[in-house]
């Protein structure tokens, strides 16, 4: 299977992630690669198999009791945010 | 009598409790060997000497007073992936460069309250995305048994680490065969639990559904005393099970007498080195003159293993790595014009080439009307495969194969195509699949380089790999050869 410039850039968008003219081609050649890899699951007939849930058969998510469990610690926290002022996280101003 | 550094975890504990070393003195020897070989191997990526050396103090205490278990004041280190309170998780990557742990993973906070020394933190693949440990944003580790050579990853630094006599063990974790490659290329022991044995607790996320912690030792016997610590229920992990801890040692010296064990027919079919499969037919031979019944299985879906883990890994990944947005942690890109801009070059900036390819794939594989086609297929094969292996573990009571397919490979030699190096993992994918526990453990050299066998076992059958592996070690000494220059 082969993917396109257009296919990348739309995925890099989706993903987030800023990508240089240099990088479109090299990830266009590699998404292709493993995408080509990818296809060879066409070969088993799954048409009775439900898709796996759980990697250990008859396992239920198990669901906390609603009750409040961590204390306050956004301070300790925000010391490895890359910009804080007053406890607040800041980044670049959204609304004009 | 052996040296200190040449030790594994058992014998170490015995000569602590025996007061014949003091924790200070063992951890003073170790960490001057990891500091004088980080230069030839790159194994660590934080040295944390000064936090060493004040736990050994107090397991010291501990051991004068009797008030110790059988794990105090041994030294071990810790994979870059599991926080460590107060002290730098990378994760391998320049996202994470500058992060210190707000507290300890699950992992590391038992086997500190068990009396564990952390020496430092272990080199790896970038977010554990690696066979090779080359895509470390620290560099790449070189193998000690040829340093023109990788070492495996992602737990690349931990198992050069154990190899090289710098640490008795250290932690590692397993995503699609990143405790057991890497230690199959290194000549040491590796062992994943069954998915949700260990806690993953501050283990940082990369593929949740298939990811666990481990361990890599140079022993079995290691491996149990150590898992022994670390395993178990915690209400802090949702996919945590609970189970009671067997205890892993008592267990290991059991006979073999009727064992069954499966020669899974899919590993020797196709790309196997010749000398590492004579070496494997060796290894049977040698469990059959214990009383070990041999018998061919095979599993007909298991060659699909990489494809179907190259869905849901890359899908579970782009998901998980979708928090590094360059607000709250992590690397910030400078002067954003508006927020769109600080996550998009953030990210492009913190990520490396490796980590970016896989959060595309799994974007791509989960976006809009390409869901079913792939995401939803590759899940039902997963299902086929583990079927397989169910039913494969009715007639036998553990498989072995090879880890590898080959010996470790040069420096360079498979980066260019992504899936050349993806296809490294063709015989350990599978056990992550249907998260089953394996093991890795030495059985040969071929041309200087160790060779492997791996033995997977049904679900929580942890106790019978430890056992199968242990009574091999007893018989051969694979496991004590050290790398030429690290003995």
């Amino acid at each position: 299977m082969s993917l396109n410039r257009r296919d990348i850039e739309n995925i890099a968008r989706l993903a987030r992630l800023a990508l240089t003219e240099q990088e479109i081609p090299v990830y266009v050649e590699g998404l292709s690669r493993i995408m080509g890899l990818v296809g060879e699951l066409d070969r088993a007939d799954t048409r009775q198999v439900e898709p796996m849930a759980h990697p250990l058969p008859g396992q239920r998510q198990r669901l906390r009791a609603d009750a409040i469990t961590e204390t306050d610690q956004h301070a300790l926290y925000q010391r490895n945010a890359p910009q804080v002022e007053a406890g607040l996280y800041l980044v670049p101003r959204v609304i004009e | 009598m052996s040296a200190l550094h040449d030790k594994g975890v058992a014998e170490l504990s015995r000569a602590l409790q025996a007061r014949e070393v003091s924790s200070v003195e063992l951890t003073q020897a170790l960490l001057e060997r990891v500091t004088r070989h980080q230069g030839d191997l790159n194994a660590f990526i934080s040295i944390t000497a000064e936090a060493a050396l004040a736990e050994a103090a107090r397991a010291d205490a501990q051991l004068r007073s009797r008030d110790a278990g059988p794990l105090t004041g041994v030294p071990m280190a810790h994979k870059d992936i599991f926080c460590t309170r107060g002290q730098k998780t990378t994760c391998g990557s320049r996202m994470l460069a500058d992060f210190i742990s707000p507290y300890d993973a699950t992992v590391v906070e038992r086997l500190r309250a068990a009396g564990i020394v952390m020496l430092g933190k272990t080199n790896m693949d970038e977010f554990a995305m690696g066979s090779s440990n080359e895509t470390s944003y620290f560099g790449p580790v070189r193998n000690p048994w040829d340093a023109a050579r990788v070492p495996g990853g992602s737990s690349g630094g931990s198992a050069a680490a154990v190899a090289a006599r710098l640490t008795p063990a250290a932690t590692a974790t397993d995503t699609g065969g990143s405790i057991r490659q890497p230690a199959a290329l290194c000549g040491v022991t590796g062992l994943k639990p069954t998915y949700g044995r260990v806690s993953r607790f501050g283990m940082i996320a990369f593929a949740s559904s298939l990811d666990q912690a481990g361990v890599i030792t140079r022993s079995a016997e290691d491996a149990a005393l150590l898992l022994g610590a670390m395993a178990g229920f915690d209400q802090r992990d949702s996919t945590s099970v609970e189970l009671p801890v067997p205890d892993y040692s008592a267990a290991l010296a059991a006979p073999l007498k009727g064992l069954r064990i499966g020669v899974l027919k899919e590993f020797f079919d196709t790309g196997l080195d010749a000398q590492i499969e004579q070496h494997i037919r060796a290894a049977l031979d040698l469990l059959r003159a214990q009383g070990a019944l041999v018998k061919d299985v095979s599993l007909p879906n298991l060659p699909l293993s990489v494809p179907t883990y190259y869905v849901v890994a890359p899908a579970e990944c782009s998901s998980n790595l979708a928090r590094f947005d360059g607000v709250r942690y992590g690397h910030r890109c400078e002067k954003p014009r508006d927020l769109l801009d600080l996550y998009q070059r953030s990210r492009a900036e913190g990520f490396g080439a490796e980590v970016k390819r896989r959060i595309m794939t799994g974007t791509y594989v989960l976006s809009a009307g390409y869901y079913d086609a792939f995401y939803l297929k590759a899940q039902r094969v997963r299902q086929l495969i583990s079927n397989d292996f169910e039913r494969a573990f009715r007639e036998v009571d553990v498989v072995i194969g090879p880890t590898t397919p080959t010996t470790a490979f040069e420096l360079g030699a498979k980066t260019a195509d992504p899936v050349t190096m993806y296809l490294n993992d063709i015989y350990t994918i599978g056990a992550n699949l249907a998260g089953l526990p394996a093991i890795s453990l030495p059985c040969g050299l071929a041309q200087g380089l160790p060779t492997a066998m791996q033995i997977i076992g049904p679900h929580f059958a942890e106790e019978r790999l430890l056992n199968v592996a242990h009574r091999y070690q007893l018989e051969t000494d694979w496991h004590r050869r050290a790398p030429p220059g690290y003995a």
